[in-house]
């Protein structure tokens, strides 16, 4: 499998403060792949820095490309789509109009039939089709934060965290779903999130990052039967 | 370099920077310069006055107000009914002008609480605008022969002599102005620099930075806002007042209200947000610009020349330029960038260098 | 009663320039955040355009049209060269760059244009009408006629369009819209570019009737945000009620209420501070919910 995204001596912080103090790792071809942390180790700076938000040194190369100091409209061109922490809704649109917006770099009548293939995957989001984004609970804005991602064919999906502030039956459909679409529809998906029980079901690897550095990685299985993450993230 | 040694230094230059400001602004200016350019420095000063009151209530306390000119409006008025129709000297009208400008200023804090950012800006503009319908309306033409909505006279000179217990050296008319300003600036600074410093100075700031947070170690957040509006219209009265004996009248009209209470924020803004002597150099600056723009820009660009009344129509233009320029380049303000400027200086100075050049990243 | 209803026409004419205006800053407040002292000015000087076109032969429909088009144009670079660099500064700089920008644009229309007052051909006749014994005139009806269709092609390109779509997501989640590669800094620039297209139309049909010059603009200014802060800033519906109301109200209070004669300002002021103590954010305002 070719390395999709490729992330090497990631330095990246806001102003004085260094969060990222060079970090190494990468996501392949239809690979899930999960960064666990807790907070404030530097997760959602991660994210920010491949989506070009913040300034970051070292090296990023996606699909082939190197993209370190694009603006994040061109790199989400180049087919990442970010789904940010807090999900982002774009509250003052209604629900259809999130999905269109997310498919604002196609063109063509393909955004239609993928409009209905996602109101299927998400049937809640197709009852609520015309109900303004802002009034949904939080689990509904997650599952259209996604699908919105989804509508623009990403090559690579980044999620921030999709757990945080939703409650535990939600965050579990939520990530059987994701794991579907990993798994069935060959999505590759970089996620960063606390929960490390429901990322590691769903990905194949993953990297522990703690206060800026990278201090485990493997894949799904041996980091779930390490002692100290086990400690660490699943409470165990 | 200790750090004792360069704390004593930078006394020894506040020590000798006062002592020289004293000597050219309390002996030089007023003694030596003609009357127009002593009544400039005064015009300078209590726009100065107001701007430090300003600062208190938008800089430090962060409520926005483009309405100034009202509150300095009531000071004026208040100065120049009681001169004119009371007979009243000036420095008696001083504390009656501040207690009315205070007075306004509660009046109109109490209802700011309700209303936040933008809106307020825009509430203060409405009293700005209202303040010469008001007066117009409101203020007979007996009570005050010299107010109105534009100039209709000048006070009788008698009334702008210096009184009998001033020193003798202060002899005329623009001496005695002039020194009054300076007196409001110097009294004016001394008491912001002590507030800044109180326990109410660091209330100002904590419901500027974070109200709920500030409510909760108990701060009475009404009492800090009301007062903060209250004290900054006190200090713009008190520039009105100054006013009149500069100016020798008392007007006010709606194209002047707004721009003076623009002048003062722009003085704020300029001169540094939320520092003690921002306001003062602000002033100095906004005040002046008129008179350094005509003298020093260039007659000729670029094979065009410029003829002297459209460089007058054009000064506006380049002030509204340099502010925007300013803005990009000193958004801090010039006490505020240059305390930047000196603080980067200072660090490279010492030997302290900063990490390896990350793009946009400083240790 | 036909006077009263008169009076109501009368009202509802100037209201609509109130609410176009307002209009104006409600989009440029929705898009950048800023509120926009120099909007006045910036309706001026498209408004000189008008005069200096029309000075030339062209038919005034027509210079109205092209001072629109250049007025867009200028908005957007004005955006892009002048706005952009402070654009994520305190509100307090915002502010002092859009004074600064009055003052340029206003001095500058004046140095470049003269200073004595300017007749503008009327561009439709002007008729009195009386639909029992109320007076409408030809000015209220096109005034009227012209905020509808500006407010019919807002809509229009705002709710049916890719990019009125955009436009709309830019206003309410900057950071998502770049996330999907919505060319967020060419939506700013249409935000300016439109506010003065609209501004430029406003100015040119109230300008007319009673000739222009330097400070034509100012005092429409201050009733457009008085208009636009009644409404709720970051409503465009809130502006054109507003501007409506301002107008109303104003020309009403000045018919009957001879306590006001001269302090006519007193009215759309207080009338937004009491609907302020009420609703703080007007009123269409959304209520921001804060968390902290």
């Amino acid at each position: 499998m070719t390395a999709l995204l490729e992330v090497s001596k990631l330095r990246a912080g806001y102003g004085a403060v260094r969060v990222l103090r060079g970090i190494d790792f990468s996501v392949a071809e239809g690979e899930a792949v999960v960064i666990l942390g807790a907070n404030g180790a530097g997760k959602t700076t991660t994210l920010r820095a491949i989506s070009g938000m913040i300034d970051a040194a070292g090296g990023i190369v996606f699909d082939g490309q190197p993209i370190l100091g694009r603006r994040t409209e061109q790199i989400a061109a180049a087919g990442i789509a970010h789904v940010p922490q807090g999900r982002g809704t774009i509250v003052d649109l209604t629900v259809d109009e999130n999905l269109r917006i997310g498919a604002y770099l196609r063109r063509g009548q393909e955004i239609e039939t993928d409009l209905e293939r996602w109101y299927t995957t998400f049937p809640r989001l197709a009852d609520r089709r015309d109900q303004q984004a802002g009034s949904m609970s939080g689990g509904e804005q997650q599952m259209l934060a996604i699908a919105r991602a989804l509508m623009s064919r990403p090559k690579l999906l980044l999620l921030d965290e999709p757990s945080l502030g939703l409650a535990p039956l939600v965050t579990q459909e939520l990530f059987r779903t994701l794991g579907e679409l990993n798994r069935n529809d060959g999505v590759s998906m970089l996620v960063v999130e606390q929960n490390a029980g429901l990322a590691l079901n769903i990905a194949a690897r993953g990297y522990v990052l703690t206060t800026g550095t990278i201090v485990t990685s493997g894949t799904a299985a041996e980091l779930s039967g390490n002692d100290d993450v086990r400690r660490a993230y699943l409470g165990i | 370099m200790t750090f004792e040694r360069a704390q004593f230094i930078r006394a020894a230059v506040a020590v000798v920077l006062v002592i020289v400001a004293a000597y050219v602004f309390g002996w030089y200016i007023p003694q030596f310069y003609e009357s127009s350019t002593t009544y400039l420095w005064a015009e300078a000063f209590y726009i100065g006055v107001a701007a430090m009151g300003l600062n208190l209530l938008t800089g430090y306390n962060g409520q926005v107000s483009i309405g100034h000119g009202a509150f300095f409006g009531f000071g004026m008025y208040t100065t120049a009914i009681l001169m004119e129709s009371h007979g009243w000297p000036f420095v008696a009208t001083l504390p009656v002008a501040a207690a009315v400008s205070f007075a306004v200023g509660v009046l109109v804090g109490f209802p700011a609480l309700r209303v936040k950012g933008l809106y307020l800006a825009l509430v203060t503009l409405g009293l700005a605008v209202l303040f010469p319908q008001l007066t117009a309306r409101f203020v007979p033409r007996d009570l005050c022969p010299t107010c109105g909505t534009s100039q209709v006279g000048e006070l009788a000179r008698s009334k702008l002599r210096p009184p009998g217990w001033v020193p003798h050296f202060i002899s005329a008319n623009d001496q005695w102005a002039y020194y009054v300003s300076l007196a409001a600036v110097v009294i004016g600074l001394i008491v912001v620099v002590l507030m800044v410093r109180s326990r109410f100075g660091r209330a100002l700031i904590a419901v500027r930075d974070h109200e709920a947070a500030a409510e909760t170690v108990g701060i009475n957040i009404a009492r800090v806002k009301v007062l903060a509006f209250a004290i900054s219209a006190l200090y713009a009265g008190i520039a009105g007042s100054c006013f009149v004996l500069v100016k020798r009248l008392a007007t006010a009209s709606s194209v002047s209200v707004f721009q003076l209470s623009i002048e003062f924020l722009v003085a704020v803004v300029v001169g540094g947000t939320a520092t003690v002597v921002g306001p003062l150099i602000g002033a100095v600056v906004v005040v002046f610009s008129g008179r350094w723009i005509s003298e020093s820009f260039p007659s000729t660009i670029l094979f065009l020349h410029i003829d002297d009344s459209v460089k007058n129509l054009l000064s506006p233009a380049i002030f509204g330029i340099g502010l925007i320029l300013l803005m990009y380049v000193l958004p801090d303000g010039i006490v505020g960038g240059g305390r930047r400027l000196t603080m980067s200086a200072w660090r490279k100075l010492r030997g302290r260098t900063s990490p390896p050049a990350l793009k946009g990243i400083d240790a | 009663m036909s006077l009263f209803l008169t009076q109501v026409m009368n009202g509802i004419g100037s209201g609509a320039v109130y609410a176009s205006l307002a209009l104006a800053l409600v989009l440029v407040y929705r898009t950048t955040g800023i509120l926009n002292f120099a909007q006045g000015e910036m309706a001026l000087y498209s408004t000189y355009l008008v005069w200096y076109f029309a000075e030339r032969g062209v038919p005034v429909w027509l210079a109205i049209l092209l001072s629109m088009t250049i007025s867009f144009i200028g908005g957007a670079l004005i955006e892009r060269i002048l706005i952009r660099p402070v654009e994520n500064s305190s509100p307090l700089v915002l502010v002092i760059v859009t004074i600064g920008l009055f003052l340029a644009i206003n001095s500058i229309a004046q140095v470049q244009f003269g200073n004595d007052i300017k007749l503008l051909p009327r561009a439709y006749a002007d008729k009195t009408w009386l639909p029992g014994n109320v007076q409408i005139s030809s000015d209220t009806l096109v005034l009227v006629g012209v905020l509808i269709a500006e407010c019919a092609v807002l809509y229009l390109v705002l709710n049916r369009t890719k990019i009125g779509l955009a436009f709309r997501a830019v206003a309410s989640n900057f950071e998502s819209s770049r996330l999907v590669g919505v060319p967020v800094g060419r939506m700013l620039m249409l935000g300016w570019a439109m506010a003065a297209a609209i501004g430029a139309l406003a100015g040119s049909l109230v300008i007319a009737p009673v000739g222009l010059q330097g400070a034509s603009m100012q005092e429409i200014l201050v009733y457009a945000f008085a208009a636009a802060a009644l409404g709720g800033f970051d409503s465009p519906l809130g502006a054109v009620v507003g501007g409506l109301i301002v107008g109303v109200v104003g020309t009403l209070t000045t018919q009957y209420f001879h306590a006001v004669h001269d302090i006519e300002l007193v009215v759309p002021f207080g009338l937004i501070l009491v609907v302020l103590l009420v609703k703080p954010s007007g009123l269409f305002g959304t209520t921001r919910v804060e968390r902290v």
